[in-house]
């Protein structure tokens, strides 16, 4: 559609405090009418120094920092820092842990996943979905709560291990949980995905392309909606994921062009399934050991540096670690992805509506926590 | 590719530029001479045999008598990783932007330059990204003195 | 009115005053009991709306507030708001800003006086009773207006232009749609539309003909725009404009517009019955039932009832659509559709009859 927007603009502010820019993000409208013109964000608001503080705490005293990023995501977070400090150590963990950290991180997933399909339906003005996927995340809370005591932040992964085992009885949970989860995907699917308006509302909006997708660095979900199937657990495996079974789902545009809001939120619900592939075997072969086994007495690493990078729900977590030789570190540097994602916004939302915004914002799947850091 | 082979390209198109090489260690790097860093890197970009089309990681390390940028490229078509670094002087850190290469380096070097000060050139856009607009200093510098009020709040 | 009048002669030496002060007692004690009804039916629909809403979501609802499933929360929650504060913003129109609620309020209230409960129980008879309610309905467009341009707020200004366009557009084909039953009935009298549907279910306009039948459907789908139900609640999606027109008022003033939003999903409701569902007759032909055994308002409003029920039932399980689509829906399909309907009926009035 070409809109001409020689007229007088109107500059409609977004945000910080708007109930769903998934958190304190501003937009910057130019709006004609119901018309957006141009949507510049304005991030910052919740900067909190993450890579500051890291560089004034030891090793393991990161890894509750790393936890408050993506803090629908933590299990996650703090598993790249981890993984990426072991590498940095050259720490090998046993099957057993690696096991759970798998296991822990794809309920997380799954956790994370609902939120976000949930608060999409939100955006969508569909109340009844995202109190749905919260009555599912909850029991997925409860499992973490059992094991680690916390709900959000857990600080599980330790350098070298995990910071309990987990009781007995949690693998017939885990496993009561997701024959119970996995019928219910096609429930969400019936009331939210393949609802007509839903579909309407999103199948054409936002469209990011393969190219620019890559070009602007956005990974994960929304890479995989734009329909290229790159995911760091194929392509780069960690922690023994190629010894798992599962699929890589990618966006098809089966309601509009490849790469729209409809695709990268399908995309979500499908890997959510792929999940439960995942702790289906990973539970099946959980052998038994000492979870503790590789901590070591005293993180200090060699001087030196490294980066490492996992998936996490919102895409690529990478850790760019530089060791001075001391017991802390001496640089930091995260790559978000919600960070780089939020940097192809402007490119995507240019020409849409108001109402597409709250889908473009919400089909990236945004949280704050991690662009600001 | 290997690393050896990317070096070894590396070594061959741009000679003297390549300031120093290191393979060995969780990762392997090259130092870039910094007025060469966007023909670098665009040669890695378009370059059939390395394609490197996504850049990962884009910031700025403090090392007390300089600060190196690092480039993290990876190629989502051949699997592959290399690491740049440039050096630059704490004093009046200068660098060529790589927006026009990767559109993702846009906010990333709004953000080194939020951190640490370093000035792109040929950077459509170079603001304050995380901090407000009127933030004074480099937060990410070593010796950033966090202050003690920001416009008469306590911090 | 006239049962109200008939009631109010009990009381000793009423028939000495004059007949304007008893025709003012009459007015004044209808609109007592109308503002009553309106009050208490706000209430049971908020609560109801929180059970049913809670019970399609997996939860309970409100389960404390008085002992037995929370009954008295809706009561809780209007005293929390009249004793809130007011705010007006500085910057607001504040004329303009207090009178919006008010005029929003009047649309609804005054919709009531030509609704027909039963046979007697109707504040005012109108000869034109369908075309006043129609009339009235348009009012609250005036206060949405009123309300997001006194505010002074971007959101509240964008809530206000959503809403007029969409009430503005959604009542072309409700009207039209209206004209169905109007044409075989023959009069624009509520009590006369009813009337003639009397005598059993195959009776009502929903099943008398193909064309009505239909037409039920699009008023329905209309009467939810026109009250800013979802999924065509645009003038408020919280999502995108925050609360839309009434983003700024806090208090009594939301209350009136919370009052009113009520109020009109059971007028419209309460339309659709008349028109189309037969009003306080009973579905059942002869006297089995209803006539003497179940009065007439209570059929009206379980009919009403039921109609809300569904009107919840899509607002909570419906994403909400986008502005281009909603005036989609309204132009291209609804107002042809509908005017189709309309040519029908009126093929069948001349050549059937």
């Amino acid at each position: 559609m070409e809109v001409d927007y020689s007229g007088e603009m109107m500059t409609l502010q977004m945000g910080p405090q708007h109930p769903s820019t998934h958190g304190v993000l501003r937009l910057e409208l130019k709006t004609d009418g119901e018309v957006v013109h141009e949507a510049i964000p304005h991030i910052g608001y919740l900067h909190r120094c993450f890579e500051k503080h890291a560089e004034n705490v030891d090793y393991p005293g990161v890894v509750p920092f790393a936890d408050r990023m993506d803090y629908v995501a933590a299990m996650n977070n703090e598993l790249g820092y981890v993984l990426a400090v072991e590498k940095l150590m050259g720490i090998e963990v046993n099957e057993r842990v690696r096991r759970l950290r798998v296991i822990m991180a794809e309920l997380n997933r799954i956790a994370s996943h609902l939120l976000a399909a949930g608060t999409y339906g939100l955006d969508m003005g569909s109340f009844t979905p995202f109190l749905h996927c919260f009555r599912d995340r909850e029991r997925i809370l409860d499992l973490f709560e059992e094991t680690c005591g916390a709900r959000l932040l857990y600080n599980y992964n330790w350098i070298g291990g995990l910071m309990f085992d987990v009781l007995p009885g949690f693998e017939k949970k885990v496993i009561d949980f997701v024959d119970y989860f996995e019928p219910l995907v096609a429930d969400l699917n019936r009331l939210l995905s393949y609802n007509y308006i839903f579909v309407k509302r999103t199948a054409n909006v936002g469209i990011l392309s393969p190219e620019a997708a890559i070009s602007y660095g956005v990974t994960g979900p929304n890479l995989r909606g734009s329909g290229v199937a790159f995911d760091v657990r194929k392509d780069e495996p960690y922690l023994g994921y190629e010894e798992y079974d599962f699929d890589v789902p990618v966006g098809r545009g089966e309601f509009g062009p490849v790469g729209s809001c409809f695709d990268r939120y399908i995309v979500r619900i499908r890997e959510v399934l792929e999940s439960c592939k995942i702790i289906r075997q990973a539970v099946a072969k959980l052998p038994p050991g000492d979870v503790q086994e590789a901590v070591p007495k005293r993180v200090k690493p060699a001087a030196g540096e490294v980066y490492m990078r996992t998936e996490c729900p919102r895409g690529e977590m990478g850790y760019y670690i530089v060791s001075d030789g001391g017991t802390k570190p001496y640089r930091v540097k995260v790559k978000s992805p919600c960070f780089t994602a939020m940097s192809a916004f402007r490119e995507i939302s240019r020409g849409a509506m108001i109402a597409d915004i709250v889908a473009i914002v919400g089909s990236l799947d945004i949280v704050l926590g991690e662009i600001d850091r | 590719m290997k690393s050896e082979e990317i070096t070894a390209l590396l070594g061959e198109k741009f000679g003297e530029k390549v300031l120093e090489t290191r393979l060995d260690g969780a990762s392997t790097w090259s130092v870039i001479e910094p007025t060469a860093i966007r023909e670098v890197c665009g040669f890695f970009r378009s370059d059939e045999r390395l394609s490197m089309d996504h850049l990962e990681l884009l910031g700025g390390v403090d090392y007390k008598d300089r600060i190196e940028v690092v480039y993290v490229l990876y190629s989502m078509k051949h699997r592959h990783r290399h690491i740049l670094k440039c050096r630059l002087s704490r004093e009046d850190p200068r660098l060529q932007s790589v927006e026009s290469v990767w559109k993702v380096a846009d906010w990333h070097e709004r953000e080194t330059y939020d951190m640490f000060g370093v000035a792109f050139e040929g950077h459509p856009n170079l603001r304050r990204i995380l901090c407000p607009d009127d933030w004074e200093g480099y937060p990410l510098r070593r010796d950033y003195k966090a202050p003690k009020e920001y416009l008469g709040m306590p911090v | 009115m006239q049962s109200i009048a008939d009631f109010l002669s009990i009381i000793p030496y009423y028939d000495q005053f004059s007949g304007l002060f008893q025709n003012l007692v009459v007015m004044l004690a209808s609109s007592v009991i109308v503002l009553g009804f309106i009050a208490l039916l706000a209430m049971f629909l908020v609560y109801l709306e929180r059970k049913v809403s809670a019970h399609m979501q997996d939860r309970l609802g409100p389960m404390y507030v008085g002992g037995w499933h929370g009954w008295a929360q809706s009561i809780a929650d209007s005293l929390k708001l009249l004793l809130k504060e007011d705010i007006i913003p500085a910057e607001a129109d504040k004329l303009l800003f207090k009178m919006a609620p008010v005029i929003v309020f009047v649309a609804a209230f005054a919709s009531f006086v030509v609704l027909p409960f039963g046979a007697s129980s109707i504040v005012s008879d109108l000869n034109i009773g369908i075309l006043y309610i129609v009339a009235v309905t348009g009012l609250a467009v005036v206060g949405i207006i009123m309300a997001g341009w006194a505010s002074n707020n971007k959101y509240a200004l964008y809530g206000g232009m959503r809403g007029a366009a969409q009430i503005v557009s959604y009542e072309i084909p409700a009207a039209i749609s209206i004209m169905t039953v109007i044409i075989p009935v023959g009069s624009l009298s509520m009590v006369d539309i009813v009337t003639a549907q009397e005598g059993g279910i195959h009776n009502w306009f929903l099943f008398r003909n193909p064309f009505t039948f239909l037409a039920f459907f699009v008023y329905f789908i209309c009467s939810l725009a026109e009250v800013n139900r979802t999924p065509f609640d645009m003038p408020e999606a919280e999502s995108e404009l925050v609360a839309g027109y009434h983003i700024e008022y806090s208090g009594m003033r939301f209350a009136f517009f919370f009052l009113a939003e009520y109020a009109n999903m059971f007028v419209v409701a309460a339309i659709a019955s008349t028109l189309f569902l037969g009003g306080w007759t009973s579905p059942l032909p002869g006297a089995w039932l209803g006539g003497p055994m179940v009065p007439g308002p209570v059929v009206f409003a379980l009919k009403a009832l039921l109609l809300i029920f569904v009107q919840m039932w899509l607002r909570w399980s419906l994403p909400r659509l986008r502005v281009d689509q909603l005036m989609h829906v309204c132009w291209k399909v609804m107002l042809p559709a509908s005017l189709c309907l309309v040519l029908g009926v009126g093929y069948l009035a001349v050549f059937w009859n």
